[in-house]
């Protein structure tokens, strides 16, 4: 394996809403229990309790899964949810903290806000996964997570139920990986290890 | 909306906290620093400051700048029975305790526009326990307060409180509790009565009594952590043995330094109990 060309990966982030479930319902599974970093989610349209979706995705993977807390400290090889009708942050002190302050794009939870504050946090050691969706949430936070110098990956537009929030993404800035849902949970276990970042990053937005 | 950048932003967001605390001894200097920020991001926006000593400037040279920039660094929302199975926790499982006291007291800490305190005052009311208890409802934005004490509210409101109300366990409708007046809804004299609001600050006062209940619910969440501790620390003071504590639903003592000094009284509802 080639030196990595950064610093270690120490988060992951994803966002999703309209057709996200069902990626993260491939991606998750081909991650290992013993992923040395954290995964925090945001899914719009959370059903009314996050619990069951807790359940649905733990019984697919060998991560943890639970409702991020405030304060809680993010912990390796751990999924967080975020809950519905709360933002969820990323302090700089790398735990959670929660707030309801005004939806944004509409949304509440937004992907944006944890993107942003992720991408404070944790800067060039984060990367950003954005998933099928049906708004534009999502595309600034993760522009965000790369002008922070971190890592971005979104689906490819032909593989998601709504390609609008990918493409969103795609139309802002040269995005590292550009892929489907089946590749994606390799290739975060691979840049969790301390693999591959990016091709070249001009060679980014294709779909 | 774009957050402020990281690097050079950092001091200056700090100096501004420092500089608002010298001159109007309001402390945001450990408030959760993620959603602070966007505050303050949309706040230049508001004020159309390009740059935060911008912002400083001006909330220090004019104290009505100030106060409108309150409302931007607080979170206001609030409903009547907001979480109605917190409320419904409260009255099947601490309003039989309260009960053996003479005359309790409670405290409504970060009550903002009031529904907080006047939910609880309707659930006392239906329990035959207001006449004998001591509201105090508390917060540090005097705009809120203001809203609180009046007890007015949007009429539009009402279809949800009333359902929340419903399923908190509401005796009656909770339309014996308010008239309509045009598009607002005016709540009941006899509620106002039993609420005590004044300004206080978890960040920087002090215990002023004895409470059998604290209710301190999605306040803590905007405070860092050893902020949350300083507060929990004054709530916990203020607590009677064996009182009572409810947080919001996505609040917990578990990473809190006091967590020892209360038992998990009703845990799905986030209901302590001081030890
Ligand atoms: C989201 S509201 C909570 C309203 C109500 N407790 C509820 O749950 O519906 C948060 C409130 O905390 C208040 N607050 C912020 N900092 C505070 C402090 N240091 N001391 C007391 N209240 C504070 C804000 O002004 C705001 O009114």
């Amino acid at each position: 394996m080639t030196e990595p060309k950064h610093p270690n990966l120490a988060a992951i982030v994803v966002g999703g809403s309209a057709g996200a479930l069902e990626a993260l319902a491939h991606i998750v599974p081909a991650l290992p229990g013993t992923l040395p970093v954290p995964v925090a989610v945001v899914l719009h349209m959370l059903p009314r309790r996050p619990s069951g979706l807790c359940a649905v995705l733990g019984e697919l993977t060998p991560l943890r899964v639970k409702e991020a807390e405030d304060k809680e400290p993010l912990a390796p090889g751990t999924l967080y949810l975020a809950s519905p009708n709360y933002h969820l942050l990323v302090e700089r002190e790398h735990c959670f903290s929660l707030s309801m302050d005004e939806p944004v794009l509409f949304s509440r939870p937004s992907i944006d806000v944890l993107f942003d504050s992720a991408a404070d946090a944790y800067g060039p050691t984060l990367c950003g996964v954005l998933l099928s969706g049906a708004n534009e949430d999502g595309a600034a936070g993760l522009k965000h997570i790369h002008d922070a110098g971190g890592t971005t990956v979104v689906q490819a537009p032909h593989s998601a139920t709504s390609r609008q929030m990918p493409a969103a993404a795609l139309a802002a800035f040269a995005v590292d990986h550009v892929t489907t849902p089946d590749r994606i949970g390799p290739l975060l276990e691979l840049l969790a290890a301390g693999g591959e970042r990016a091709e070249p990053r001009a060679e980014g937005a294709r779909s | 909306m774009m957050a402020l950048a990281p690097s050079r932003a950092d001091s200056e967001f700090e100096h501004l906290f420092e500089a608002i605390y010298e001159r109007y001894h309001y402390d945001f200097r450990r408030y959760a620093e993620a959603s602070l920020r966007r505050r303050v991001a949309a706040a230049l926006v508001h004020f159309g400051c390009d740059t935060v000593p911008h912002l400083e400037q001006r909330a220090l040279s004019d104290p009505q700048v100030f106060t409108e920039l309150l409302r931007f660094l607080t979170v206001q929302v609030s409903d009547l029975f907001r979480d109605p199975t917190y409320f419904r926790a409260l009255r099947d499982e601490v309003v039989p305790v309260l009960r053996t006291y003479p005359s309790p007291k409670v405290w409504v800490a970060g009550c903002a526009t009031g529904e907080e305190a006047y939910s609880l005052a309707i659930l006392l009311a239906e329990e035959g326990l207001l006449e004998r208890t001591q509201i105090y409802a508390t917060d540090i934005h005097p705009e809120s307060l203001r809203v609180a004490q009046a007890g007015v509210y949007a009429l539009d409101r009402f279809a949800r409180f009333s359902e929340n109300y419903l399923q908190a366990g509401g005796r009656a409708s909770l339309s014996h509790y308010y008239t309509a007046e045009y598009s607002s809804a005016v709540l009941a004299r006899s509620l106002k009565k039993a609420i005590l609001f004044a300004d206080h600050s978890l960040a920087t006062d002090s215990v002023f009594a004895e409470m059998q209940l604290v209710s301190c619910r999605n306040v803590l969440i905007y405070f860092e952590r050893a902020l949350q501790d300083r507060a929990l620390g004054v709530i916990s003071e203020a607590l009677c043995r064996k009182g009572f504590l409810g947080l919001g639903l996505k609040e917990t003592l578990r990473f809190s330094s006091h967590a020892s000094e209360f038992r998990e009284f009703v845990p799905d509802a986030r209901i302590y109990q001081r030890l």
